[in-house]
């Protein structure tokens, strides 16, 4: 699926971008200018889809992401992709999932309230097993809520935000290098597992601006859905090969393919009265993405060797991360041993890493910038194996380490 | 009798999906024939042909075609289609939806799409109710039009889809009926070769749902409305404004056929502008 070939651009430069060759790589890269700059998170991002591959953007102006859609909008037709303000959020969604089929790498950028329109397309998306990268900076909410602050709201929407049983993987950055580095996991992670992958960004790091440092070709690794190589006329689009990801033709190759969100067969067409093709199909959506949870789960630890009883967990995600590592410091100063985990892979959720510092601490807290979300994930997995306190923070504020540090002394008893 | 011919059906249809959900009398397979005899016609390589739908009757469409489809989401076919597109120029794109999906979920990204002039040709088979829920009041019912949810007659204005499309943008608007499929088929093919938002408007039956409740139970029953109902273009212009207003009809026939400039091609050209080697 790596791939170093990519189509030409320069008689028909309007085209999809196929896989990238070096020259292409070098091409944008030359576009991106210096290598060390001082950017937003939100501009963070565009750069990271443009080496990635993005060559169709499809947005809707939101607060606090509207930054990505400008960016897109004014280095898209310098690489030769396309970039269009949608009619709104829903027709977004829509249009990075045509394009995809086209054989555009995709994605769109929005915020809380455009993220609950997208989430029908979202469905269609995992459904159909469409690579497209949907980055929410997340504000907070619920509703309109407080549009120019940032938030960590959306994490169980990520999650859960459209009908039906269904699989995604979600990311959450928390330095603008990030915002770089994991658009481009996100591109990866969606074209390998043909998935919707969701960026958790949230507005106080998508505006935060800081040092980034582009990468060159060879540093990253840059992947490409897998296609079909059987003739034609044994081509069945949804057929499991064996990995679970069925390989994925590109409109107008001439593999005629129909692409259906109803329960379908592995030859694409509709089966919707038949519980067992219903149930082939949608337990192989999960597990394709569950069976691989080892490859797609990033998390860092930062543990101590210290006894249990001693020992308290944090686990983080997110921009909280930043205050937890300030917390961290002053807390081990102070002869308080932690153990902290931070969470990049939001979903699928890593059950087994927090079970596992669950059986190294006496007590775990989730700081997390909601009234308690990821929380109950931990609960889940800690499963009574150590009290589990939430430590929520609403309003547009991040926690101040401080009131981590009385988070974890109250919750001693 | 307009029938697909052996070479249309061999062509163009998907065997295994046969026979299709239609019932008798139902207006979307006259609708289909005509589209595939005006590609048949225009000589469109089916290997960059690409169907695009949204939810319903219509909507089911591409599923019975041998060729690349997208069954989209309830009213968003046209924006998968402008992503489409957008994204591969070089195809044809084909939608098919109905007055449901189109004008009522859809309606936003319809007139959008119009307004940008995508080149798109998009044929809304309008058969004046949300026909696979099983007959309820669309943005089309006439008023009085007996529904699931308008038992006592629709008292709501019905949208005239062309001329929205013509108010939208559109480059290229027909408006015809199942009784006409010839007419029907050749506005498809200039829809097709239209560079530019193409919008193919058709009367269609719906004898099991809204044809049963109004006193249109058979294909044919909506075929005498429509002779009834509906007027040429040409007919009608040649009539008096005060027998224009008064003739209450429905105008059919090539509405709009304009050159204007396309989304696809003016991007190319901006790319074309600020790409940098």
């Amino acid at each position: 699926m790596e791939h170093t070939a990519i189509q030409s651009t320069s008689a028909k430069k309007h085209k999809p971008a196929q896989p990238f060759t070096r020259e292409e790589f070098e091409r944008v890269r030359r576009v991106l200018k210096k290598k060390v700059q001082f950017a937003q998170g939100d501009v963070a991002v565009a750069y990271g889809a443009l080496l990635a591959g993005c060559r169709f953007f499809a947005g809707y102006p939101i607060t606090p992401a509207t930054e990505t859609a400008e960016i897109m909008s004014r280095l898209l037709p310098q690489v030769g992709g396309t970039c269009i303000q949608m009619e709104d959020e829903i027709a977004s969604v829509g249009a990075i999932i045509g394009a995809s089929w086209a054989g555009a790498k995709s994605m769109t950028a929005t915020s809380g309230p455009g993220f609950s329109l997208m989430q029908e397309n979202i469905g269609y998306a995992a459904m159909t097993e469409t690579p497209c990268v949907i980055v929410d900076v997340q504000r907070s909410g619920p509703s309109t809520g407080q549009p120019t602050e940032g938030a960590q709201g959306d994490i169980m929407q990520a999650k859960w935000g459209s009908h039906g049983d269904y699989e995604l993987i979600a990311l959450s950055p928390s330095t603008v290098q990030e915002c770089l580095d994991f658009t481009i996991k996100a591109f990866n992670y969606s074209e390998t597992y043909r998935v919707p992958v969701i960026l958790l960004a949230d507005g106080i790091i998508g505006h935060t601006r800081e040092k980034i440092e582009l990468p060159e070709y060879g540093d990253i690794q840059i992947i490409w859905r897998k296609e079909p190589t059987v003739p034609k006329a044994e081509y069945q689009p949804f057929a499991d090969d064996g990995t679970k990801v069925p390989a994925m033709n590109v409109f107008g190759t001439g593999y005629h393919s129909y692409i259906t969100g109803l329960t379908h067969a592995e030859t694409g067409y509709p089966c919707t009265d038949s519980q067992p093709d219903h149930h082939q199909l949608v337990q192989r959506l999960c597990d394709k993405i569950r069976d691989n949870r080892k490859k797609i789960i990033m998390v860092e630890r930062d543990y101590e060797n210290s006894t249990r009883d001693e020992t308290v967990g944090i686990v983080s995600y997110g921009v909280t991360t930043r205050t937890v590592y300030s917390a961290v410091k002053t807390l081990r100063q102070a002869g308080t041993p932690v153990n902290h985990l931070r969470i990049i892979t939001n979903w699928p959720f890593p059950e087994q890493e927090v079970a596992e510092l669950a059986g190294r601490v006496n007590r775990i807290i989730v700081p997390e910038l909601n009234l308690g979300q990821v929380y109950h994930s931990v609960r889940e997995a800690v499963d009574g194996r150590c009290p589990v306190t939430a430590c929520g923070k609403i309003g547009g504020e991040m926690h101040t380490p401080r009131e981590i540090i009385e988070a974890i002394n109250g919750s001693a008893d | 009798m307009f029938r697909p011919s052996k070479h249309i059906r061999e062509k163009y249809l998907e065997e295994e999906m046969w026979p299709s959900i239609f019932c008798q009398g139902c207006g979307i397979g006259t609708v289909m024939n005509a589209t595939l005899r005006a590609i048949d016609k225009v000589g469109l390589d089916i290997d960059q042909t690409i169907f695009v739908s949204g939810i319903g009757c219509s909507s089911r469409v591409p599923g019975y075609l041998d060729a690349d489809g997208l069954h989209t989401t309830h009213g968003r076919a046209i924006a998968f289609a402008t992503g489409v597109k957008l994204a591969n120029p070089e195809l044809t794109v084909i939608v098919f939806t109905g007055d449901g999906d189109m004008a009522g979920i859809g309606g936003n990204h319809f007139i959008h799409a119009a307004r940008r002039n995508v080149d798109l040709t998009v044929i809304c088979v309008n058969n004046y109710n949300y026909g696979m829920t099983g007959t309820q009041v669309s943005p089309t019912t006439p008023v009085g039009g007996i529904t699931m949810t308008s038992p006592y007659g629709n008292v709501e204005s019905p949208f005239d889809l062309s001329a929205l499309a013509i108010g939208a943008g559109a480059a290229y608007v027909a408006k015809w009926a199942t009784m006409y499929p010839h007419e029907m088929m050749t506005a498809i093919k200039k829809g097709i070769e239209k560079k530019g938002f193409a919008f193919i408007e058709t009367l269609a039956a719906c004898p099991t749902g809204y044809g049963r409740k109004n006193k249109m139970k058979e294909g044919k029953d909506h075929m005498l409305w429509c002779k009834e109902n509906t007027i040429g273009k040409s007919r009608y212009e040649r009539l008096s404004e005060q027998e224009q207003n008064s003739c209450g009809k429905i105008v059919i026939g090539e509405l709009r056929n304009i050159e204007k400039p396309e989304f696809t091609a003016e991007w190319s050209k901006l790319v074309e502008q600020h790409y940098m080697e």
